[in-house]
């Protein structure tokens, strides 16, 4: 104690600076923030441009959405954890495939050996759809699918679910990610070159925005940006980057905007730094209203509107002392509260693991209802609104975002820039500089780079069998006798066709999952028409 | 005279976290090692086809989808078939501790699990992968 007026003295010598490394400064006055204009930089929670949030009234009329991320196994075993989060507050479903599907594999390909049911839940054909949805009616509940390069056959076997439901597609509600650009950047899922991928995507698209008006057709994610390296602001740019490319293609395909931008969401990370994340989300609001309204003539207000769900950092968790990430986690989902998502899945404490627990996931859950009904953050809008130090954060990451877009503009676009290797290469170096600063001691983990525990006592993991990989290729071969070989042939010939010309492929892959085509059928008519794509590979 | 360490680093499976593999890549390289990296999605086939073409000491597989126990064994296997059992195959990702003891069986020589210092990596290839005279 002695020596704590001689500290309060001044700074200490060591620079304060975000998660991000932007240099923050001691004190933040009205200066900070003389240049913003409050009616038109930060204006009212509800209205253009949506700095303080999409509603009016926010969390008072309407929480976010609690919707965990859940899925592995065979299309049961998935079906089971459905309904056991449902039974336990979850208010929408989200749906993690494995990787054998994500990539567009059968599980009787090569290189799905060992992959299969084991990241998520294995769907290879209509016939797994159905079981993943069994006993749960889609009209009352809105289902969130992670599925991107061949997001149109897992959509159309959506559909085509519902239907058997009686149920037609503008009754169903949800939202699929099918954000291509994010694959080439961050998450390297692809399947298809980006040309021919974005094709792809706005085919479906173009059919949803007609089809089924309650339906989100893009969920345009910096999470994956974010977990590859990225820093607060290259999410931001990137993510928004991806947004305006998808708004030019439909454009030029000539979508109306006002008819699909409203059906367009977002999906960021939230990490640790408390402040840079809630100024984050109030930065992207603010971006996107000026982009739709100013750049792309947009006159609805719905388009206008970044409406986005959040997910806390994976990549913040640490394997050493696992239950601090309860703490970390908790930062996290207070933070994407405070900025104001729609919607947030808290991640688990044992994730660094393997996938959680039963009861790791509940507890995260949990931490989300705790915010919700205990913490009293619920009860006012925006409450870090005209904070000198937020705004003045919030007009700095905007301003900074805008750059690297403009930046992207004048490489000729997203596709251009990812050709170039442009956002992969930013990222990566983001990457390898915060490596050095947690390798230097400059960024300070708790129980990784300091505070370390000798002995740690072992968590209980989740094991996945490979059984599930038995039971689907046995269900795999089940469906392949039972279906009409014919008219299985018929409708991927006719896909093809529709490939090679311009025509919308949604009706066409609809057709074909109907009549039990496998995933890896259709993703193969796609790769001989359109060709692969393969890893560049620079580090 | 004694030739730079050459290190495979391989990204085998379907999975597309190629954060920490790059991150590992880029420190052998200014570790002044010679690294060789595959890119995404390899078969255990490609990768241990590349390590016998490329001629490495080293082989370290990056794994984050859970499919280690079979890709590990699988690249093992190869390696052996091929009379290529003197490479050091290392690896690290997302592993239970649990599958550990069983991948180190096998033949895995060590694991780097998350929070990983790369600076550890270097020192243990520097201790245990000799390279051969020319």
């Amino acid at each position: 104690m002695g020596n704590l007026p001689e500290r309060q003295k001044g700074d200490s010598p060591k620079e304060f600076s975000t998660l991000s490394s932007r240099l923050i400064r001691r004190l933040y006055t009205p200066e900070d923030t003389a240049d913003l204009d409050p009616d038109k930089d930060i204006g009212k929670a509800g209205e253009y441009p949506f700095t303080r949030g999409i509603h009016q009234s926010m969390y008072r009329g309407r929480l976010w959405t609690m919707r965990q991320f859940a899925g592995f196994g065979t299309a049961e075993d998935t079906n089971k954890r459905f309904k056991y989060l449902l039974s336990h507050g979850m208010m929408g479903l989200s749906t993690a495939f494995d990787m054998p599907t994500l990539m567009g594999y059968d599980p009787d390909h090569p290189i799905a050996g060992g992959e299969v049911g084991i990241e998520g839940v294995a769907i290879s054909s209509l016939s797994d759809m159905e079981l993943l949805f069994d006993g749960i009616p889609l009209d009352k509940i809105t289902t969130s699918m992670t599925i991107n390069a061949p997001a149109i056959v897992l959509m159309a076997m959506y559909v085509a679910v519902g239907e058997k439901q009686g149920l037609r597609p503008d009754q169903l509600g949800g939202t699929i990610q099918a954000d291509i650009l994010k694959e080439f950047i961050a998450q390297k899922e692809w399947i298809c070159p980006p040309e021919a991928s974005v094709r792809i995507l706005m085919d479906m698209v173009d059919w949803c925005s007609k089809e089924m008006p309650k339906w989100n057709s893009i969920s345009i994610s910096g999470y994956h940006i974010r977990e590859a390296g990225a820093t607060a602001v290259q999410e931001l740019a990137f993510t928004l980057g991806d947004g305006v490319a998808y708004v030019e293609e439909g454009i030029r395909r000539g979508m109306d905007v006002d008819k699909f931008a409203p059906r367009l969401s977002f999906f960021f990370d939230v990490h640790n730094d408390f402040f840079e994340e809630i100024a984050k989300f109030r930065a992207a609001r603010r971006l996107w209203a000026r982009l739709m309204k100013e750049r792309f003539k947009a006159k609805n207000p719905r388009s206008w509107m970044l409406r986005t769900h959040a997910q806390t950092a994976g990549v913040s968790l640490t394997a050493q002392q696992p239950y601090n990430n309860v703490v970390r986690t908790t930062i996290q989902a207070l933070a994407a509260v405070l900025g104001g998502t729609q919607s947030l899945h808290t991640n688990s404490l044992d994730e660094t693991y393997a996938l959680p627990t039963e009861e790791a996931v509940r507890i995260a859950l949990r931490t989300q209802q705790i915010i919700a009904h205990e913490s009293g953050v619920v009860g006012t809008v925006d409450p870090f609104g005209g904070s000198y130090f937020v705004e003045s954060l919030t007009d700095e990451m905007e301003k900074e975002a805008q750059a690297i877009i403009r930046k992207i503009d004048e490489m000729g676009g997203m596709l251009r820039a990812i050709d170039l290797g442009y956002p992969q290469r930013e990222i990566i170096e983001s990457a390898f500089r915060y490596q050095r600063q947690v390798e230097t001691k400059e960024k300070i983990i708790v129980g990784v780079n300091d505070f370390v525990s000798e002995k740690e006592p072992p968590i209980e993991t989740l094991k996945i069998s490979r059984e599930a990989e038995k039971r689907q290729l046995k269900r795999l071969s089940e469906v392949k006798k039972k279906r009409n070989a014919r008219k299985v042939e018929e409708s991927l010939t006719q896909l093809k066709k529709a490939a090679a010309s311009r025509e919308n492929l949604m009706p066409s892959v609809l057709k074909a999952v109907k009549e039990y085509a496998t995933l890896g059928e259709v993703v193969s008519v796609f790769k001989s028409v359109f060709g692969t794509y393969k890893d560049p590979g620079h580090y | 005279m004694e030739r730079k360490l050459r290190i495979l680093v391989a990204k085998p499976g379907l999975d597309g976290h190629d954060r920490g593999a790059k991150i590992i890549a880029r420190a052998l390289r200014d570790a002044g090692f010679e690294v060789i990296y595959t890119g995404l999605h390899q078969t255990p086939e490609m990768v241990v086809n590349a390590a016998i073409q490329e001629d490495v000491d080293c082989v370290s597989l990056s794994i984050l989808s859970g499919a280690h126990n079979h890709l590990f064994a699988e690249v093992l296997r190869l390696l052996k078939k091929n009379g290529c059992a003197d490479k050091v195959v290392i690896g690290g990702g997302i592993i239970p501790p649990d599958d550990i003891p069983g991948l180190k069986k096998k033949g895995v020589k060590a694991l780097f699990t998350p929070g990983t210092d790369t600076r550890d990596v270097v020192d243990w290839i520097r201790k245990n992968v000799k390279p051969r005279r020319l």
